[in-house]
């Protein structure tokens, strides 16, 4: 049990980097890569916020506010200087790193003596269940830190979510989501897809640079490598969504992404129960995610043949 | 209302692939006329229709549209006063999102885009009911994403959408080139009854002799780079597609006489 609420919450956690990755890679088809300097961002930003005496909701959103910079800068080096999009976000990552390191003043920060959006809310939770340190649920006896992180995570991806979902349903985010599936046509509506695509990209960092800053305040230790890897995770999510609620409607989808990150955890929390060398993770996600995409052609391909094949026996009738 | 002044336009100036697409295009449209562009492959047609659009900038020259000089604006600054229609049906809509959510999009070109939802209920209302006016049955599919349509709708409703909002000046770029017959008519009887009834200036390029004589009020024939012909009022009535076919033809029998006498020439005096 204690397992499967650790799995939930980061699962949760890392919901956000999916939705951010679900703006970047699927409503704008732009391979943002930022993703990994822009997670270690709002981690570290939030540390330095939280370390210097700030309240943690300042800092967290001291976090999205330097994901979101992140963002606007891959999108400005893409549309206004014409940096091939892929590169646009190397760049910033790799700068990242150093702005990174300053941030944080060395390369690992422990908050285990600052006050953190989980600690102050566990004290709340703890108080409401009258000054426990253990619920039981369903039989399960679970720390009360544990249960209270996850009703914070639940209640925090439940509000972003929905007002993500609302947002892109505005005038503004309809536009953004037309321009992109065709920004020919978002021009000729009088709107310029590149300011659009700068904003979403600000979007995109800022959320997935929420999820640092809520993952260096759940285990309450920052680490400048904290980044590497973030857009492959982010991407097996959302493919792992999309896969879930099929190829449909964003609303299905921003779900998708969410149970998807969730649920990406789970597996990840059970390899590693069962043995899985904790070194091999990122080579495992990374083969996951070239599995997912190429699994769709393997089985285009396979119809069209059995199409062929089923049209020569017709024929040969 | 659009006013162009010895329009330049050249790409890749200087390598060897230099291309002088417009050279020296002036022209003059009323409020409310109807144009037709003609011409052969690479006469400039559609560079002329992207240079009012602001596709790109054009090297020299002016254009002004009403009172205003768009000469150095971007494409979707312009986009605000001008409708456009592509040649490839799959241009003017938003594959993955619905018939509405297109139309709602098109219902604010130009205008605002806030936080506020970006379909109503009575703009839904007015979709149905201007969708019902293309008698293509799209009306109960409005919640359809736009990709599963036929080119022939695709068109139709991107036509829709840039004329939602009057648009000052409607572009068509050959908008039925890429169509079935029966499809490209239906966009051409929609075309003609929009642009009558709400008198919009219409610049249309189009690669139909028949288009061009029997809408419109005026035919540009263009040949590398320039207007050679501008046929309007009573003589435009009196061009039948035949006349503009042999003016074609006239055209490319002076084209393959020029090198030749060239050669001649050379060959005499050198």
């Amino acid at each position: 049990m204690v397992l499967l609420i650790s799995a939930f919450n980061f699962g949760l956690i890392f919901a956000f980097l999916a939705l951010g990755v679900y703006i970047s890679f699927r409503i704008f088809h732009f391979p943002d890569i930022t993703a990994d300097g822009a997670f270690a961002f709002g981690g570290a930003a939030t540390t330095a916020m939280l370390v210097s005496g700030w309240g943690p909701i300042v800092a967290t959103g001291a976090g999205f506010l330097a994901g979101m910079l992140a963002g606007a800068t891959t999108g400005i080096l893409h549309t206004r200087f014409r940096i091939h999009g892929l590169l646009s976000g190397i760049l910033v990552m790799t700068a990242l790193y150093s702005v990174n390191l300053h941030v944080l003043g060395k390369s690992n920060v422990t908050l285990s003596e600052a006050s953190t959006l989980n600690k102050s809310w566990t004290a709340i939770i703890k108080r409401a269940f009258g000054d426990v340190e253990r619920v039981d649920i369903l039989g399960w006896m679970v720390g009360i830190q544990d249960l209270a992180s996850l009703l914070l995570m639940v209640l925090l991806m439940m509000v972003v979510g929905s007002t993500l979902f609302c947002f892109l349903k505005t005038k503004f985010g309809t536009a953004m989501r037309g321009s992109g599936d065709n920004p020919q046509m978002i021009l000729a509506m009088g709107v310029s897809d590149k300011l659009l695509l700068t904003f979403g990209l600000a979007l995109a960092n800022g959320l997935t640079a929420i999820s640092g800053s809520l993952l260096v305040q759940y285990q309450e230790f920052a680490d400048v490598q904290m980044g590497i890897g973030m857009v492959v995770w982010g991407l097996a999510s959302v493919i792992i969504g999309e896969s879930l609620v099929g190829e449909s409607r964003f609303g299905l989808l921003i779900a998708g992404a969410i149970l998807g990150s969730v649920l990406f955890r789970m597996m990840i929390a059970i390899a590693l129960r069962c043995g899985l060398n904790p070194n091999d993770l990122k080579i495992i996600t990374a083969f996951f995610v070239f599995i997912a995409l190429v699994a769709p052609q393997w089985s285009r391909k396979r119809k069209a043949r059995l199409l062929v094949a089923k049209a020569r026996v017709a024929g040969d009738a | 209302m659009l006013e162009l002044s010895d329009i330049h336009k050249t790409f890749y100036a200087g390598t060897p692939n230099e291309v002088r697409s417009l050279r020296g295009v002036s022209l003059s449209m009323q409020q409310g006329s109807f144009v037709n562009v003609i011409g052969t492959n690479g006469s400039g047609k559609s560079t002329l229709l992207n240079a009012v659009a602001g596709t790109f900038l054009v090297d020299t020259g002016r254009i002004v549209l009403g009172s205003e000089n768009i000469t150095r604006q971007p494409e979707y600054r312009r986009a605000r006063r001008i409708g456009r229609v592509f040649q490839n049906p799959f241009s003017g809509s938003a594959p993955t999102m619905t018939i509405a959510e297109n139309l709602a999009l098109a219902s604010r070109r130009g205008l605002s885009r806030g936080l506020g939802w970006s379909l109503s209920r009575s703009l839904r209302e007015e979709i149905a009911d201007r969708i019902r006016t293309l008698k293509m049955g799209l009306e109960n599919r409005l919640d359809n994403p736009i990709g599963s349509l036929s080119g022939g709708q695709r068109q139709a409703i991107t036509l829709l959408m840039a004329t939602w909002v009057k648009p000052d000046l409607l572009l068509l770029d050959e908008h039925t080139a890429a169509l079935d017959p029966r499809s490209a008519d239906q966009v051409i009887r929609l075309t003609h009854e929009i642009v009558t009834r709400d008198q919009l200036t219409t610049l249309m390029v189009t690669h139909s002799m028949q288009q061009a004589v029997h809408l419109g009020d005026r035919i540009l024939m263009m040949h590398q780079g320039q207007i050679v012909a501008d046929l309007s009022g009573p003589e435009k009535a009196r061009t039948r597609a035949e006349d503009l076919l042999s003016r074609f033809d006239a055209l490319r029998q002076r084209d393959q006489l020029t090198p030749a006498v060239r050669d001649l020439l050379e060959l005499s005096y050198v």
